[in-house]
């Protein structure tokens, strides 16, 4: 089996942890020689499956003609309900524990009940993928076809109350009254704000190679988790966990799409299995938009209440969202604001609307994404009725301690962002009258919002080795899906054990490596790294104590206390003694150690977020409406970095997602169909190099010591929360329309524009 | 799979007859556009007939002052001409304004003209639609309809052509050049290529079996000057809503003569005479400009998600003649 593992270039080891070190996967990527989920070789020569996709959103499959796919040429297999493996049964909407939404069962095929449009009815298997997908097209379908729900407002009177929300989060939080407080403040704010549909759109489909061993699967996919994937498969074909092993060396980027198993997955192990030999599956771009999650369309209210010197008395959010008839995902927008600002009465709900579509996935910053577009435009709204500066509004507002846990924060410095924000954008010299600047035929505004993003630790297992030649391993199942993983554990490993990052091989995406939390809710880095860090410790220890007590040891018998791991050396007073020469003697088949991470006491004693600030200039065209961003500033504080290129790059992509989420991207739900209309990439319109000019990321010095040893946290989805907000302020100060319904097309300019 | 058989073709007439002797014939110039569509399964040639080597990329100077196009030149090259760019810049920016750098080194000029609408529904094999399987019905009309058009339409297709490139040329009096597959050529008016849906949207242009472009032609530049803009949802990579092509001759005390062709709002690049008329006609200024709009806009389809694109064309018309006859 081919071996996956990527070697560090730098020579630098002290001091290298934050470096902006260029990706070590890069050399391999441009290269093609990085392996990705579909492009992996099994044993023996594979078959590619073709999913097909209901017709209907809602119904029965009452019969399937498979003759003619069966006859095409090339065809292996064609699986339907009628003779796919028996699956056990999915359940109901929601589960038991919250983990359990990442370990379910996922049957597909499974029935003749349909549940949303584009659901597989069908896996045709061929020696070729032209094949198959011809095949495909030669099946017909027979439906019986039920009346379904398509919009999130035409269930809004009926929305129902879920039990928790996503993570485990509490439903509603009430304190104080958010009633009287409105009822008796200076000044209040109420508005409502829409939030469309969104798609992930990793440039990388979602794909699986599967291959059976007798009773033992080999999986070649594109996961953000391992382990996730491991459970669900193992689940759903009801095997032990332990007969799969899941390979994802390398993905092409996954948002929280590639975070549980999905059809494409199933489908190749089953019919790998069927057919007695291996099989490919990738979902096509256009299915991905049905079968690979989207974030949930939402309608949040904002009540906000507060003194004439502004000063917040009562706080309200009440979401609205839409979720699956047939799963439930309640994404927890509402609770982003639990912890942002202070005042006194508060009220924070999540309420559902059930749609005959797929489930909701966690995408990019999923809560907060969604839930600081509502808030940080409010409290935009609400300076402007205050007379006061955004930003000065926010820091008045600034608790103490978290407002509903009433826990101290563990580090808070969005003050701080606010204020280097506004100093290098310039915001104290730019206009608050909104529409008041004109560049010829442009109108130009400014705006800016907050940014908080929680921060969490995943349980995470690392082994790290040293071999008889001094070279390092790094071994774990966590996954780098693009975000710098390989990269990071590099610098942490040349760190900690003192020697060139050149000299450290990262091993990751194997499901027989010690297990990780994966690279989900922005954990991966931090979680990774702390047992990283504690690998080597334990590493370090198991070096020493063979250094001071094996009979071959040149140092035998030394008091090791002082010693320190430097230069690829094990140094001890005056003497250095190569870690190559070391190990030969000791240890001359390596040795090798293993560290966790979990969370401790200050997980939950502390209010653990990262924070930021936004800043954006737009114009919108007076004649077209058209908006666009012209630059665009994001100052965080998310403790140490890692890596500060890598983390560049994140928070800029992050914000590039806030600028689509604002200005473009949308994806729309049929309402009489059921299907996701602009399913491809032509039609959901992920911003372009020209709509993204100048967008530039800058952090703050901090640590967070009771985060992690590094004291870094998180940073992988904070760059789009409250970004969108930023650029919709901008817009609303650029003209003086305020655009409740996201994304900001110039249809819902053009009617607040001047005529001339 | 769904088998074709492949030929390159050695000569105008041979490719035409190629295609003519077998209805599931095509032609393929650049493929962006014929390809993708096949890989939907949304069209199903059982032969191709490659042209892309023909010796038409040419652009040659015509006896008249005009320029011929050949059929194969790229996009690309075609927006880089230096004629291009200096006597017909409405046809350089439309050109630059559509699709990306690496489709337009592929995409070639009777290729761009003859491309499929963007209609998501008739890219969809699941949706009904009238012009991928006749008499199926439309079922993009009262769905999504952003990108549906407002003129030309009718109950059974309201989709759009999506090409910038054309709409240029339709301001600019282009013809188009074709062999047939007896040998015989005939020359007609970019108006008369491409056809209203009326009942039958899936017949969409006036070539007959196996009739091949080869050439477009350009009539000397017209006098006065020329613009094109187009709006769109993101500033690149994304079709029109609403495109304006204008060349005009005037100033702040009325407009002497006017050509104008509108994109993103009809099943053809729309050659808007209503409106030229008007123009020409009527009052001096915004208020002339907004009835000639007007005028071109009386009968146009509404509804909820399309009533913008009468404003945006009237404010994107407005735009393009502020521009063209400011002094200096
Ligand atoms: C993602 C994307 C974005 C795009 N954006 C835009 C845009 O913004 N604006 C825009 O205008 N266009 C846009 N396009 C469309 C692009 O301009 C067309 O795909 C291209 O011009 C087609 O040219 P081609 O040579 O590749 O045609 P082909 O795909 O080869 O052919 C198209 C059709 O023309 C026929 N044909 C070709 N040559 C001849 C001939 N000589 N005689 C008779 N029939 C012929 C073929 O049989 C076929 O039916 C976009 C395309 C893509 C894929
Ligand atoms: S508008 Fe035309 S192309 Fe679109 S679905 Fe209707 S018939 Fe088909």
């Amino acid at each position: 089996m081919e071996k996956h593992i990527v070697q560090g270039r730098d020579t630098a080891s002290a001091g290298v942890i934050g470096r902006p070190l260029d990706r070590s996967d890069g050399p391999q990527k441009v290269r093609g020689l990085a392996t990705y989920g579909h492009e992996h070789v099994p044993e023996r020569r594979p078959a590619h499956g073709y999913i097909l996709g209901a017709g209907i959103a809602r119904g029965v499959l009452t019969a399937i003609d498979t003759a003619a796919a069966e006859a095409a040429p090339g065809v292996i297999h064609v699986m339907t309900h009628r003779n796919a493996p028996a699956q056990p049964a999915f359940g109901g909407p929601t589960v038991p524990e919250v983990p359990q939404v990442f370990t379910r069962p996922r049957p597909v095929l499974a029935g003749d009940t349909v549940h949303y449009h584009d659901q597989p009815v069908a896996l045709v298997v061929a020696e070729s993928f032209e094949e198959a997908r011809a095949a495909a097209g030669l099946i017909r379908c027979t439906y019986r076809r039920e009346p379904g729900s398509f919009s999130l407002h035409g269930g809004l009177a009926n929305a129902y109350r879920p039990e928790r929300a996503n993570a485990g989060m509490a439903t509603d939080s009430v304190i104080g009254d958010l009633d009287a407080a409105m009822a008796s403040a200076a000044v209040t704010l109420d508005s409502t704000y829409e939030t469309a549909f969104g798609s992930h759109n990793p440039l990388e489909p979602h794909a699986a190679v599967a291959e059976w061993q007798g009773d033992r699967l080999t999986l070649y996919t594109a996961t953000q988790t391992l382990a996730n994937v491991r459970a669900g498969l193992a689940a759903t074909l009801r095997i032990p966990a332990d007969n799969i092993r899941v390979i994802s060396p390398f993905i092409g980027g996954g948002f929280g799409a590639k975070l549980i198993v999905h059809a494409e997955t199933v489908l190749a192990a089953l019919a790998a299995r069927a057919i007695g030999r291996p099989v490919k599956v990738a979902l096509t771009r256009q299915q991905m938009f049905a079968n690979a999650g989207h974030r949930p369309a939402m309608v949040q209210r904002m009540r906000i209440a507060a003194g004439r010197d502004g000063r917040l008395t009562g706080f309200g959010h009440d979401v609205i969202a839409s979720t699956a008839r047939i799963e439930e995902f309640a994404e927890q927008a509402a609770a982003t604001g639990r912890a942002l600002y202070a005042a006194p009465n508060r009220r924070t709900t999540h309420r559902l609307v059930r749609l005959d579509t797929h489930r909701g996935e966690w995408m990019r910053a999923p809560g907060e994404a969604p839930g600081l577009i509502a808030i940080e435009c409010a409290m935009d709204e609400l300076a402007e009725k205050l007379g006061l500066d955004p930003v000065e509004l926010r820091v008045l507002n600034e608790p103490a301690r978290d407002p509903e846990r009433s826990v101290p924060f563990s580090t808070r410095n969005l003050v701080a962002c606010l204020r280097e924000g506004a100093k290098r954008f310039g915001w104290d010299d730019l206009p608050r009258r909104p529409g008041s600047r004109r560049e010829g035929r442009k109108l130009i505004g400014y705006g800016m919002a907050a940014a908080i993003r929680a921060n969490y630790l995943g349980a995470t297992s690392v082994r790290v080795s040293l071999d008889a030649r001094g070279m390092v391993s790094v071994q774990t199942d966590m996954t780098d899906i693009g975000t710098g993983t390989y990269t990071i554990l590099g610098q942490v490993a040349a760190e900690r054990l003192g020697v060139p990052v050149s000299a450290i091989r990262v091993e990751l995406g194997d499901s027989d490596l010690p297990r990780s939390a994966g690279s989900g809710g922005s954990w991966g880095a931090t979680s990774t790294a702390t047992a990283l860090h504690n690998a080597c410790a334990a590493l370090r220890n198991k070096l020493l104590t063979a250094a001071r007590d094996h009979e071959r040891s040149p140092l035998r018998g030394l008091d090791l206390g002082a010693a320190r791991l430097e230069r690829a050396a094990l140094i001890v007073n005056r003497r250095s003694e190569p870690l190559s020469r070391l190990v030969a003697a000791i240890a001359p088949g390596g040795l090798s150690a293993e560290g966790s991470a979990q969370r401790g006491e200050t997980y939950t004693a502390f209010s653990q977020h990262a924070y930021g600030a936004h800043f954006a200039e737009v114009s919108v065209d007076l004649d077209t409406g058209e908006p666009r961003l012209r630059r665009m500033l994001g100052v965080f504080a998310a403790g140490k970095l890692l890596n500060s290129k890598t983390a560049r790059s994140q928070m800029i992509g992050g914000m590039i997602w806030g600028v689509g989420a604002a200005l473009t991207e949308e994806t729309v739900l049929d309402p009489r169909h059921g299907h996701f209309v602009n399913h491809d990439l032509g039609d959901y319109h992920v911003p372009c190099h020209v709509d993204v000019p100048n967008v530039e990321a800058v952090f703050l010095d901090e640590h967070d010591d009771k985060a992690n040893p590094f004291g870094a946290k998180g940073i992988g989805e904070l760059g789009n929360c409250g970004a969108s907000a930023a650029v919709a302020n901008a817009v609303y100060n650029a003209t003086g329309i305020r655009v409740r319904s996201l994304p900001i097309t110039l249809d819902k300019l053009l009617p607040g524009l001047p005529v001339a | 799979m769904q088998p074709f058989t492949y030929e390159r073709a050695t000569g105008l007439r041979e490719a035409a007859a190629a295609v003519a002797g077998r209805p599931d014939a095509k032609f393929i110039s650049g493929g962006t556009n014929l390809i993708d569509l096949m890989k939907l399964g949304i069209e199903r040639p059982g032969h191709l007939v490659d042209i892309s080597r023909l010796p038409l990329a040419g652009i040659a100077d015509a006896a008249d002052g005009g320029l011929t196009i050949g059929a194969q030149v790229r996009n690309s090259d075609l927006a880089a001409d230096m004629r291009v760019r200096r006597r017909y810049p409405v046809l350089a920016q439309a050109l630059l304004a559509g699709a990306s750098g690496q489709l337009r080194n592929k995409a070639t000029t009777a290729g761009n003209l003859l491309q499929r609408t963007r209609c998501p529904y008739f890219y969809n094999p699941a949706m009904a639609c009238n012009k991928r399987e006749p008499g199926s019905g439309c079922s993009a009309l009262g769905g999504f309809e952003r990108s549906l058009g407002i003129l030309g339409t009718s109950e059974h297709c309201a989709a759009v052509h999506p090409s910038d490139m054309a709409v240029a040329m339709a301001a600019l009096d282009a013809r188009i050049e074709t062999t047939g597959p007896d040998g015989g050529t005939r020359s007609l008016a970019l108006g008369e290529l491409h056809r209203l849906p009326g009942e039958t949207p899936a017949i969409e242009t006036a070539l007959a079996p196996g009739e091949m472009i080869t050439a477009v032609t350009l009539p000397p530049p017209p006098s006065g000057r020329q613009l094109y803009r187009k709006v769109r949802d993101r500033a690149s990579y994304a079709f029109a809503l609403v495109s304006v092509a204008v060349v005009v001759e005037g100033d702040a005390a009325g407009i002497r003569s006017a050509r104008l062709a509108f994109g993103g709002i009809a099943p053809k690049p729309w050659r808007a005479r209503a409106a030229e008329a008007a123009l020409t006609a009527g009052p001096a200024g915004e208020a002339g400009w907004r009835a000639a709009a007007d005028a071109e806009l009386a009968g146009a389809r509404q509804g909820a998600q399309i009533d913008f694109k009468h404003e945006l064309l009237r404010r994107t018309l407005r735009h393009a003649l502020t521009e063209t006859t400011r002094p200096g």
